[in-house]
């Protein structure tokens, strides 16, 4: 193993170091980044912006994920566009379930983070992430393509920085983290369970500034 | 189009028997109904779509409304015997009347190009008679709106050809339009201007600790 403070000082010379390990992991991740193939399916308004940064103008392509999939057998990405409601939620847990990891989700638009305009309502999921893990949020109303594709990005720097041994492993490489979640059930007045407690959890506390307003 | 007494008088002399009601409005629109009784209602229907004068043959818009009990505190003066004399003493008498749920047809002509004239059936009660009949067999277009009203009001439409819920799950007991819905208590706390969800998602937080009184 080379000493961290002898590459940076080699690397300042023009000689690049690395070990077979680090190679590795960089072409792995590259790869994987580059062609993210997300699932092809839309919610609510969103989806039509999605749909736009596909198309031409903003050219979802040139970031490798034009390869929009209709089976959750061939995708990497979910990208939640829309408001979940409560009766389309289970579906969408089940579509995560099935999709083969490495899996990735990006929540799209203020509905799919919180419940956006509906969160106060009896029929809207208040945020997807009650019930499967989210890498990337997007807020907006729905957000323009461009949020879309520098939520892409943001995803490929994660992608990239994951690694495949140590402990800051990639979660889709331990077999002791969970790659599927429970579908909640229809309730008698509510999805049984609210939320997967495992996957979220309520703020336990106001913050403070707001605590004098009320 | 005829006036609404007009369609009322001719209702009348079509139809034996039906007991109609013209409904005041008085929002700014004024748009009057006409209150139909149930066992009437499938037979006036039909009048109103197969008349030559009217042909009201499109129903655009099938709604509800829920009116809950409504409780008025009237206060009376009553002579009472008090302490050996007679005295004036007031009391306050609650009345009660029972709450029902309706459902509003609007109705038009695609071919005289007239309308709109609005329908009004009414149920007995808001809990166990809430059975309305299904005007669906009349006008097509009103399937899945009875469908919605049934879903989020409770009206149960005999005759309609597949009454189920359409927005909720089958499995849902609730009917979310009525005025005393209760939503499921899943909130949390949020930077929210609306002092009724803070208060709301407070219940939910650990209650803060008193502080100590400082000089």
């Amino acid at each position: 193993m080379i000493d961290e403070g002898l590459k940076s000082e080699l690397s300042k010379q023009g000689i690049f170091t690395t070990t077979f390990n680090e190679l590795i992991e960089w072409g792995y991740n590259k790869g994987r980044a580059n062609s993210v193939w997300p699932l092809q399916f839309g919610l609510a308004c969103c989806a039509i912006e999605m749909i736009a940064a596909s198309m031409a103008r903003y050219d979802i392509a040139r970031f490798g994920s034009e390869v929009f999939r209709p089976s959750p057998r061939q995708a990497d990405l979910m990208i939640v566009a829309g408001t979940v409601t409560k009766k389309m939620a289970p579906q969408v847990v089940r579509l995560y379930n099935q999709m083969p990891e490495p899996k990735y989700v990006i929540a799209m638009g203020a509905c799919a983070i919180s419940g956006g305009p509906f969160k106060q309502g009896y029929n809207v999921l208040k945020g997807i992430d009650r019930y499967i893990p989210v890498d990337v949020h997007i807020p907006g109303c729905p957000p323009r393509p461009e949020a879309l594709l520098h939520a892409l990005m943001t995803l490929q720097k994660k992608i990239e920085e994951q690694h495949l041994t140590g402990p800051q492993q990639a979660r889709h490489l331990n077999p002791e983290a969970p790659s599927e979640f429970p579908v909640p059930e229809y309730g008698e007045h509510d999805l049984v369970p609210p939320k997967n407690e495992a996957v979220w959890q309520p703020p336990k506390q106001a913050k403070d500034d707001t605590q004098g307003n009320v | 189009m005829e006036t609404l007494e007009e369609i009322k008088a001719r209702i009348e002399a079509a139809v034996s028997g039906a007991q109609l009601e013209i409904l005041a409005n008085d929002s700014p629109s004024g748009q009057r109904s006409l209150l139909v009784d149930d066992n009437h209602a499938l037979t006036v229907a039909m009048f109103l779509r197969n008349d030559p004068g009217l042909q009201l043959d499109y129903c655009s818009n099938v709604t509800g409304v829920d009116w809950p009990d409504k409780v008025e505190k009237i206060k009376t003066k009553v002579k009472k015997v008090v302490d050996g004399a007679e005295q004036e003493v007031e009391e306050t008498i609650e009345k009660r009347t029972p709450g029902f749920l309706e459902a509003v047809y609007h109705l038009y002509s695609m071919s005289l190009k007239h309308g709109p004239a609005i329908l009004r059936l009414r149920t007995e009660n808001r809990t166990d008679k809430v059975h309305l009949p299904s005007l669906t067999p009349v006008w097509r277009g009103a399937e899945f709106q009875e469908r919605e009203i049934f879903d989020l009001y409770g009206i149960v439409f005999d005759g309609h050809p597949d009454l189920r819920r359409i927005l909720m799950w089958d499995g849902f007991k609730d009917h979310p339009m009525r005025k005393d819905y209760v939503e499921p208590d899943d909130y949390e706390y949020e930077p929210t201007p609306h002092a009724e969800v803070l208060e709301k998602a407070r219940a939910h937080l650990p209650q803060p600790q008193p502080k100590e009184a400082s000089a």
